[in-house]
């Protein structure tokens, strides 16, 4: 006879998962409570939501000349900051990458790019309204700071992941380091910091309607503006413009991308 | 010599180029975009030469204002804030997993067979990611009135697009062999989502819902500079009363924060991935 086959359980119940489950709802539990949330307050809320909704439509574009000057210039402060962290993380991410650089330059390097980026951008912005003050310069400068904690990072891991036997063959040719910089390693990275790149500019569209809440320029600026206001039609003006923009800019770089792979 | 080669040989002097002509101008034309936007931007933008002029000064005088930091304010104010932020970011997180559940299966095209159903949960996803969480918190706090709840709403409506969209990749990209194996079983439909797609998906899950949580500390700080809570609020306070020592507590607080949350995720998705 052949020996007995204990009989398996493919769906047998997974109890570390479930007690996870139950932990979580727990947790937020506590924290509803924590956060004094409660269901009165949210019916009062949803109720609000209604009449929020309700005095946005029709969207008010009566002053469209406000809602453009603002759309450029947060334009321009997203193309301005993008250019800048570029330059900027260029020399920052190759010398943050540990393959290339030694550990007394990569690692005090790879410290500011941590501080630039756990920073808020909204935060950074706070600080250079009050250094460089109000207007679309603190807005540059404060995205140009969370470009280079992000481009940065990124491009100091693409350079550690690149193939050294091409960096070898030129130095082997006696090459200096400029020419192993130029020739070894970045046509290994140029099409990956060209694609962060664009991702950056991107979000930097994203983050430059936003910094003007803290008086850093842009439309951000105007928005907070019409909230204070109470102009909630003008408010959903600036909203789907903002929205039109970033989905402009997101098919456009969609593009690009497809066409440098 | 070079005159006295056979004719067969003729393709092989063919002088090689890295681009055809028309990549060699397009590469120039997308240059010449970028160098022309950098100079109409810095050409047009707004700048005031006398606040740039005294930057520096300005900037060493903030230095100088900040250090050293107020010590004694961290407990308890920065310290209870700091939690509610916490708070928020999880209890928005946990909030975002799940409103965006649902609109991930309707957008996976895999999942949902109606074309109308795939384009309206994009179109969900598009304008969740669309509008910034700080946006969200001002029209929350036009709804649920200031307060953390408005932060919590906020985080979590502004994730659903973030989640929604990547777990939505990851159920594009799940192998069809399990879910046929159990339609061919006669499985109903909360089964095959069960036992057919969560297996395969659950790795994506929890890596985005950790990823998300990282990014939802860092922007559930600055909530409360427009009133949705957390330590933004007491951000706020320190700047308006222009207590720069304070100002310099928080922003530490919030630093140590983040990197720890970030510390956290790394640990965590190295033993669960």
């Amino acid at each position: 006879m052949s020996a007995t086959i204990a009989a398996r359980d493919a769906f047998k119940p997974n109890w570390t998962a479930r007690l996870g489950l139950i932990a979580v709802a727990l947790y937020s539990l506590y924290a509803i409570g924590q956060l004094d949330i409660s269901w009165a307050r949210l019916s009062v809320g949803f109720g609000e939501a209604g009449r929020f909704l309700a005095r946005m439509v029709p969207p008010n574009f009566a002053r469209w000349e406000l809602l453009l000057e603002g759309m450029i210039e947060s334009l321009q402060i997203a193309v301005l900051a993008t250019v800048l962290g570029i330059i900027i993380s260029l020399p920052l991410g190759l010398m943050a990458a540990r393959n290339l650089a030694p550990w007394w330059l990569s690692a005090p390097i790879r410290g500011v790019i941590a501080v630039c980026r756990s920073l808020h951008y909204v935060i950074v912005a706070i600080l250079f309204v009050k250094a460089i003050g109000f207007g679309a310069l603190a807005g540059v400068a404060a995205l140009t700071v969370a470009s280079m904690g992000f481009v940065a990072k990124l491009f100091a891991e693409a350079v550690e992941e690149i193939s050294m036997k091409q960096v070898e063959a030129i130095r082997a040719t006696g090459a200096g380091p400029g020419a192993v910089l130029l020739y070894g390693v970045l046509p290994q990275v140029a099409s990956r910091f060209i694609g962060f790149s664009l991702y950056q500019l991107d979000s930097n569209l994203r983050n430059s309607t936003l910094v003007g809440i803290v008086g850093a320029g842009g439309i951000g600026g105007t928005l907070f503006a019409a909230f204070k206001r109470f102009d909630y039609d003008f408010v959903c003006a600036i909203l789907l413009s903002i929205i039109a923009l970033i989905f402009v800019a997101e098919l456009v770089s969609g593009r690009i991308r497809a066409a440098l792979r | 010599m070079n005159n006295t080669m056979a004719p067969g040989m003729k393709p092989l002097m063919r002088e090689w180029t890295y681009l055809t002509p028309a990549e060699a101008i397009g590469r120039w034309l997308v240059w010449l975009a970028v160098v022309a936007a950098t100079v109409w931007a810095v050409r047009s933008i707004d700048i005031i030469p006398e606040f740039l002029a005294d930057a520096p000064e300005q900037m060493a005088d903030l230095l100088v204002r900040m250090w050293p930091p107020d010590a004694a304010h961290y407990y308890p104010d920065v310290h209870a804030a700091l939690i509610e932020t916490l708070h928020i970011a999880t209890l928005g997180t946990i909030l975002s997993l799940f409103l965006a559940v649902p609109i991930a299966l309707l957008a996976a095209r895999n999942i949902c067979r109606i074309p109308v159903l795939n384009v309206t949960a994009q179109l969900i996803l598009v304008s969740s990611r669309s509008v910034n969480s700080l946006v969200w918190a001002l029209i929350f706090v036009a709804v649920f009135g200031p307060g953390p709840a408005a932060g919590t709403f906020a985080i979590a409506f502004r994730s659903i697009g973030f989640v929604g969209k990547l777990l939505a990749e990851a159920l594009e990209e799940t192998a069809p062999g399990p879910l046929e194996a159990l339609t061919a079983a006669g499985a109903p439909w909360g089964s095959l989502m069960l036992k057919g797609v969560w297996p395969q998906v659950q790795p994506a899950f929890w890596g985005i819902a950790l990823f998300r949580w990282d990014i939802n500390v860092r922007e559930s700080a600055v909530l409360g500079l427009v009133g949705a809570g957390g330590i933004g609020v007491v951000l706020d306070d320190a700047i308006n009363f222009f207590q720069w020592d304070r100002v310099a507590t928080v922003l530490l607080a919030i630093l140590a924060v983040v990197v720890v949350a970030e510390i956290v995720v790394t640990r965590i998705r190295s033993r669960l991935i």
